[in-house]
């Protein structure tokens, strides 16, 4: 019953997204005000539908309903609560339903809080956010229902995949799909506007906040899926520039892209052709990966030929969205104003110097990722493109990136003269020379970002006559400007992370029986043997290694290694005992003879500031978010069109 | 980034050498040669494991990587050069298993291309803001002064 339920629900939320999709444009075309406003009620609709087809399947998952093909192939009656819950997105059809359950989530939001847009530029967007969902639900009932059912019915499921069963599984891929899907509200105001002609300086102050939201979650799913890799892959690797990493990395670089030339659009009113062209190609770098992801191409070319229904689908419905807003895009861009002034040298100027490098990153990395693919589909020879590749290309192609962060903060709008920027960037340079003859170049780098985010915030909180005391100073910074330098701190946090485990990180291969110790950098790793263990849907064995540090003990560290029951593929559960200064990480490798174990140990120092680093860019993304600037303009919008209400 | 010399001077002020317990045994290392097999880590680091999903053949603990990975040993232990291991590779397996593709004619676009996009997008970049600087005012839109206001330190 509640499979069909869903299926249902699935029909309904696709007739639904039909009249949101059609009605509203051409309401906002005609002028017809009773059309156009179709387009919230509509949305809400769909939203309700959707979010019931989700709770149909999830529901299935967690009752164990093994007549539904999907839950059969993907969790198992021994599977815990939480694991069966996150069975949901597990596989190829309920990520699609992920997918769509995020954007209803993402059309909801901006029904319910853009009321104080002009409704014909709403209509659109909701529009157009319709138009997408009635993609994905096509795709999903023709190629890939999740609510299918199996006959004869199984006595039990074919569990998820090992690899999933970790509470990164019930994070990881809700927030990455709610930071990938987001970027189709800035696309949809991008064709809104295009659409409708209207494209000026408060067409970016609008999108800005949908943007920043976007990004910020996006941020927190790279990083959530960075740190999974790190622990359970037991050797303590945080990026593989595996293709489905970069999948989601690309959305990001053009995302961060899109932020930055938002914020030249927004203040200046210049380069919004440009802008808007930034936020399609975020969104379309969302469907790419989407379809990189789901259709097979990645593990081989040929899956693509062996089930080419999905993958045509996919191909199609990326050619329409993407050719046919590009298209739209050279019909009517060409007709933008220039915006204000600015001279060479000016914040502008740098702003779009870091959009150019992280378009050219992005564009790398797809060319990385791509290339491969089309080499073996033209026949001309299989290759593999992978870190050593990755790391040659895009590293240096971020140095200028992080130099740029350090100037451009401190570089006025309009224009910058030299004299005053090199007076305002004086101590930042010198702190940076002096942290790059003694350390080498990145450190110089990363310590002319934060000595110079230090310099703007000394400038913007020393005493002034007018006001004197430091918290009303706090307290007068914008929330957007915290905002920024608390990303921008996050990135030197995370480069200095990766600089210092890449040269300093210690690791050693022992063989151990139940006494033996070894020493890593000043640890005294002790191994005290294994027990057998049983966990809800696996067996194992657990290690225990003490470890201490001049003679103090410093922490016990429980490694482990386990064989699912049912699909039988062991998995290393590394053991990591954090810290500010360094992660101490152990895992256990092959039983070798007499109760010897190799154990890995390893020593990384400064890794979690990778990962915190990435936590404070989504924290300035957050508190950028709170800026008064969008709750302002909200309120006074929404007070001045009730007054309007009640004069007419 | 090779010589962090002042925090690898604080990290030896907080790593004291300690004396070890009488009774505990030091763990030998688990490989046999650890120069070899340093060598050989950093060459199967480059190398794809061809029955994995996308893992080097350093990382992978299947069987064949397992058995390439003591081909390996058994090469350098040899005698032979990294170039040698490198070539035995690509002649049992092709370029597929090189995880940096070689320089040759159908990857120049693949190594050369973000280089020259690099290039021409800063190109680009300064042609479009040296023409926007030799427009005429009139084409321009005025100054939003609240918003240059906002964003400057008083």
């Amino acid at each position: 019953m509640i499979p069909e339920l869903g299926q249902f629900a699935l029909l309904l939320a696709l007739a639904v997204g039909v009249i949101q999709g059609f009605v509203p444009l051409i309401g906002a075309a005609k002028g017809r005000a009773d059309w156009m406003w179709v387009a919230r009620p509509a949305a809400q609709t769909t939203f309700v539908f959707v979010a019931t087809a989700f709770l149909c399947l999830a529901s299935c998952f967690v009752s164990n309903d093994f007549s539904v093909l999907y839950v059969a192939s993907n969790s198992n009656s021994a599977l815990p609560l939480p694991y069966r819950f996150a069975g949901v997105w597990g596989g190829h059809e309920g990520s699609l339903l992920l997918w769509l359950m995020m954007l209803s989530v993402w059309t909801l939001a901006v029904a319910q809080m853009s009321s104080h847009l002009p409704q014909a530029l709403v209509s659109r967007i909701l529009a157009v956010m319709g138009l997408i969902s009635v993609g994905f639900l096509l795709f999903m009932l023709t190629t890939s229902n999740p609510f299918e059912r199996l006959s004869p019915v199984p006595p039990d499921g074919n569990d998820l995949n090992p690899l999933l069963q970790d509470p990164g599984m019930v994070m990881h891929p809700p927030m990455l799909y709610m930071g990938y899907v987001g970027f189709s509200v800035a696309f949809s105001f991008a064709v809104a506007a295009l659409l409708s002609g209207t494209l000026d300086a408060t067409w970016a102050r609008w999108t800005r906040p949908w943007t920043t939201a976007a990004w910020t979650f996006l941020t927190i799913g790279i990083m959530l899926g960075s740190v999974w890799a790190y622990y359970v892959l037991g050797w303590g690797g945080w990026w593989f520039w595996d293709p489905v990493e970069n999948a989601s990395f690309m959305p990001w670089l053009a995302g961060t892209a899109l932020i930055h030339s938002l914020a030249v659009t927004e203040k200046r009113g210049a380069f919004k052709s440009w802008t808007v062209l930034l936020a399609i190609v975020a969104f379309s770098l969302s469907l790419l990966g989407t379809f990189l992801v789901r259709s097979g191409v990645l593990s081989s070319v040929h899956a693509f030929a062996t089930d080419p229904k999905r993958g045509l689908f996919i191909l199609i419905f990326l050619a329409v969205v993407i050719g046919g807003s590009l298209a739209l895009y050279a019909w009517r861009a060409p007709k933008v104003g220039l915006g204000a002034r600015f001279s060479l040298m000016s914040r502008e100027s740098m702003l779009l110097g870091n959009n150019v490098m992280f378009v050219v990153a992005m564009l790398s990395v797809l060319l990385g990722t791509l290339y491969p693919l089309v080499l073996d589909a033209l026949g001309l020879g299989k290759i593999s493109v992978g870190a050593p590749y990755f790391e040659a290309v895009f590293v240096p192609l971020m140095a200028p990136v992080v130099f740029l962060m350090g100037v451009g903060p401190l570089a006025s709008w309009k224009s910058a003269l030299a004299p005053d920027l090199a007076r305002r960037l004086r101590w930042a340079a010198g702190v940076s020379v002096v942290a790059a003859l003694v350390t080498g170049w990145v450190a110089g780098r990363i310590s002319l970002g934060v000595a110079s985010i230090l310099t703007d915030l000394w400038e913007r909180l020393r005493p002034t006559a007018t006001q004197p005391g430091l918290i009303g100073r706090v307290r007068q910074l914008p929330r957007s400007m915290a905002g920024m330098m608390l990303a921008h701190l996050g990135v030197a946090a995370f480069a200095f992370g990766v600089s210092m485990v890449k040269t300093y990180e210690v690791e050693r291969d022992v063989s151990m029986r139940p006494g033996d110790t070894t020493e890593l950098s000043g640890y005294l790793f002790t191994f005290r043997g294994v027990r057998d263990i049983q966990g809800p849907n696996y067996d194992g064995v657990q290690g225990l290694v003490e470890v201490t540090r001049g003679g103090q003990p410093e922490a016990v560290l429980r490694p482990e290694k386990r064989v699912y029951r049912v699909q039988r593929n062991p998995m290393t559960e590394a053991a990591i005992d954090p810290g500010p200064t360094r992660d101490l990480y152990v895992s256990l490798g092959e039983p070798v003879d007499a109760g010897a174990w190799i154990v890995r140990v390893y020593f990384k120092p400064f890794v979690d500031w990778i990962w915190g680093g990435c936590l404070l860019m989504a924290l300035g993304g957050a508190v950028a978010l709170s800026d008064r600037r969008y709750r302002l303009k909200r309120r006074e919008t929404q007070t001045s069109t009730t007054a309007a209400g009640v004069l007419t | 980034m090779k010589n962090i010399r002042f925090v690898l001077v604080v990290f030896c002020l907080m790593s004291q050498p300690m004396s070890l317990p009488a009774q505990a045994r030091d763990a030998p290392l688990a490989a046999a040669d650890p120069a070899i097999e340093a060598r050989m880590l950093r060459i199967a680091g480059e190398l794809r494991c061809l029955v994995c999903q996308n893992q080097t053949l350093a990382d992978s603990h299947s069987g064949l990587a397992e058995d390439l990975r003591e081909e390996v040993r058994a090469m350098l232990r040899r005698g032979e050069s990294d170039e040698q291991v490198q070539r035995f590779m690509t002649d049992r397996y092709g370029d597929f298993v090189l995880y940096r593709p070689p320089v040759k004619a159908t990857t120049w676009l693949l190594w050369f291309g973000p280089g020259v996009l690099m290039v021409g997008g800063l190109g680009a970049l300064v042609t479009v803001l040296r023409r926007r600087a030799r427009l005429p005012d009139a084409d321009f839109e005025p100054d939003d002064e609240q918003a240059l206001e906002a964003s400057k330190p008083t």
